[in-house]
């Protein structure tokens, strides 16, 4: 009897037991690294080179943030997720950050129980075909087959543009864009529908780049950003204030060149930014220095887009939507102080 | 639970009986009782804990719960469909998508692999050297290789290799295959044609009574009859007959070439093939060694016997060896169709919609619920192979060892 009864209460010990909603900062500090969600492989925003080392303008967000939590952009931990896999990594836990090309939306926003955390790239789903099919307009895909990356927001804005328009299409879905492309270069499909910015990095991965051509339309809204877990607020507002800080950064012309340098002459808003006046960076719980690290480890957001997907990069995107507001885009931080 | 009752009680009922021994906690169906119902209440404390511990969890991380999301609309299109499907339709519509081409895959694999494995099964004892090494060949290779390798080699390096839509290869231009897969014509019903479908009923009727008139016959008289000859002839003849009567109520819907696809017809997706091709030769071989093992138990003086009587080698085999080898077989069989049914999950490595890459995958990652979505996938498969068990189970008892 005695035994039995220790096994009841053990056993509603265990069912009992509520898993603690730890501070994911205290968490980071105390594993010294950032564990960080990002694709298998898109080229500009997240993927390896032949050494084993990560690049990407998501990569460089993740790369950021470890600068300012930990000091060192280096004590990142990657893991690579395919879209399907992304959200459950890190409701779990698996990772702190996911920087994995992710577009904000409402449902995900609001069901999910995460937060996005800003937007690093405005971007629209958009067409690749191949060019010898003579396609000039989305309008004429009426009856193709369709390449889409499964449990992606390019699944539902495609539906959408195809009933919209009163067209027919078939979705052949794969699990990684790299199966995408392989498929669309086979010809299982007639055209890969997926976010302009990927169009534009699986197109360089193709056997023959010329071949195909990305056409005009641009059919959604795809904001891509950072996603933490919801309810750890104090999370939550370092990596929006890290990404803020890139943008900021780009505005005030503070570059990893001079940063050091401005640190000491720079403006009052400069100075603010890297930690020399006021004291954001403890408002935030972090050190002083922690927008200075960022930006001398990883630059600001302009240094970190050209290298992965401007002008300094295969991609050679232009900044289009993604310029600062004052040059005719959109990107704009809330005010540093 | 009953024969240790059963034997606790003559125990009892031997014991010389003390005061003790009459106390209620000590009378073994009192007891009995009273374990059983406290394992019940400690059972459903321990899922109760659980499941209330998860759900509160859920809602302190802001995660939505519950199965509102069954009647919204899903939004995505799926590739291939045994029902109607418009992007509009709700995820309730999505899951029965997934369950349906599950089934499909599993049907077209368990058919296809009973027949290889019992081939090559049979083909192991085969007099001819060149039959039994092809035999051990086949087993040998695809036994060992993983089989999600073998679903991307039919599926990469087989079917993608096909050529394009423009450049199809065409029987009769009737049936086309691409790499979009193959393209046959569709039978359309004219309203005549339900004279052909009841000649086929009445044939089935048919062929059942005569099974039974000759088995009696045979048992009466000794006398055989042409089953399975007779059976086709009616299969084929009363059909055929029907429909000449109505004038031939059918036409065919030929796939046409409109556009970037072929329009009409059917088109068995090739990630369909892929699968059902590799699903179907990976399991027969396992299904070749059970077939194997069954025979080789059957002694070899149920050989000699048969011969002894004067049965013909092919008589030997479907008369004597066979049958006797299925009560080995059958079990294994079980199994063999239970793995078939949960590795069809592969799909989701080319893409084909079934249940787990179409509703635990795509629409999962639109709802983003995945405790209750993995219940419901899980839910299907347990029920799939319980169905597969009591099927085989049922069977198994026909061929068990009856004794006279």
């Amino acid at each position: 009897m005695k035994k039995l009864s220790s096994i009841i209460a053990g056993g509603l010990a265990i069912g009992l037991t509520i898993s603690a909603q730890a501070g994911t900062l205290e968490d980071v500090k105390k594993r010294g690294t950032l564990s960080c969600g990002v694709s298998t492989g898109l080229a500009g925003f997240s993927q390896k080179d032949e050494k084993g080392v990560w690049s990407g303008l998501d990569v460089d967000v993740c790369r950021s943030v470890a600068a300012a939590v930990l000091g060192d952009a280096s004590k990142v931990q990657y893991k690579p997720l395919t879209a399907k896999e992304r959200f459950t990594a890190l409701q779990s836990g698996e990772i702190d950050i996911l920087s994995r090309n992710t577009t904000w939306t409402h449902t995900r926003d609001t069901s999910l129980g995460l937060n996005f955390a800003g937007v690093i790239y405005y971007d629209g789903t958009g067409f690749m075909v191949s060019k010898k099919l003579g396609v000039k307009s989305a309008t004429e895909l009426d009856g193709a087959n369709a390449c889409i990356q499964a449990g992606t927001s390019t699944e539902l804005a495609i539906a959408d543009y195809f009933r919209e328009n009163k067209m027919n299409y078939k979705a052949v879905t794969f699990d990684t864009s790299d199966q995408t492309r392989t498929g669309f270069e086979s010809g299982r499909c007639d055209f890969l529908v997926s976010d302009q910015s990927q169009l534009y990095a699986l197109r360089i991965g193709l056997k023959d780049p010329s071949a195909a051509v990305v056409l005009p339309e641009v059919i959604s809204k795809e904001p891509l950003g950072p996603v933490v877990r919801q309810n750890d607020d104090v999370w939550f507002n370092i990596v929006k204030w890290v990404v803020n800080a890139s943008i900021e950064g780009e505005f005030q012309n503070v570059t990893s060149a001079n940063a050091k340098d401005l640190r000491k002459n720079g403006n009052p808003g400069q100075k603010r930014l890297l930690g020399s006046e006021g004291d954001l960076g403890e408002k935030l719980g972090l050190s002083a220095d922690w927008a200075y690290q960022a930006i001398t480890q990883v630059g600001n957001y302009s240094e970190s887009f050209e290298r992965n997907v401007g002008q300094d990069s295969p991609l050679k995107i232009s900044r289009g939507l993604n310029a600062q507001w004052n040059k005719g885009g959109i990107l704009y931080s809330p005010a540093m102080r | 639970m009953f024969y240790q009752k059963t034997i606790e009680q003559i125990k009892t009922d031997t014991r010389p009986s003390s005061a003790g021994a009459k106390a209620f906690y000590n009378n073994p169906k009192y007891r009995g009782w009273i374990y059983q119902s406290l394992l019940l209440i400690f059972l459903i404390a321990f899922f109760y804990s659980i499941i209330s511990n998860t759900l509160s969890n859920m809602a302190a991380q802001g995660i939505k719960s519950g199965f509102g999301f069954m009647t919204t609309s899903a939004g995505f299109d799926v590739l291939m469909s045994l029902i109607p499907f418009e992007t509009t339709d709700s995820y309730t519509k999505v899951f029965i998508i997934g369950i349906l081409n599950t089934i499909l895959v599993s049907i077209i694999g368990v058919i296809c692999s009973t027949m290889l494995g019992f081939i090559f099964g049979i083909a192991y004892f085969s007099r001819n050297w060149l039959i039994k090494k092809i035999s051990i060949i086949y087993v040998e290779t695809f036994r060992n290789i993983p089989v999600i390798l073998q679903v991307l080699f039919w599926y990469t390096a087989v079917l993608t290799t096909l050529p394009s839509t423009r450049d199809s290869l065409s029987i009769g231009e009737a049936f086309f295959l691409n790499i979009r897969g193959l393209y046959i014509p569709r039978l359309i019903d004219e309203p005549k044609s339900f004279v052909v479908y009841i000649a086929i009923v009445i044939a089935i009727v048919a062929i059942f009574f005569l099974r039974r008139w000759a088995r009696k016959r045979q048992d009466l008289t000794g006398e055989q009859f042409p089953l399975i000859w007779s059976s086709l002839g009616i299969l084929l003849g009363l059909p055929l007959l029907a429909l000449f009567i109505a004038g031939v109520p059918f036409h065919f819907e030929y796939p046409e070439l409109k556009g970037f696809n072929f329009q009409g017809g059917i088109n068995v997706i090739p990630e369909l093939m892929a699968l059902a091709i590799a699903m179907s030769i990976y399991t027969g071989a396992f299904i070749a060694e059970a077939v194997r093992a069954g025979i080789q138990s059957v002694p070899h003086g149920q050989t000699e016997a048969a011969r002894s009587i004067g049965l013909k080698e092919r008589k030997i085999m479907s008369l004597i060896i066979v049958p006797q080898a299925m009560r080995v077989i059958t079990p294994m069989l079980n199994s063999e169709y239970q793995s078939l049914v949960k590795n069809t999950t592969i799909a989701t490595a080319i893409g084909y919609p079934e249940l787990f890459t179409v509703f635990a995958g795509s629409a999962l990652n639109q709802v983003g619920q995945a405790i209750e979505m993995m219940f419901m996938s899980l839910a299907i498969y347990f029920a799939l192979n319980m169905m597969i068990s009591f099927i085989m189970n049922q069977f198994n008892k026909r061929v068990a060892i009856t004794t006279r």
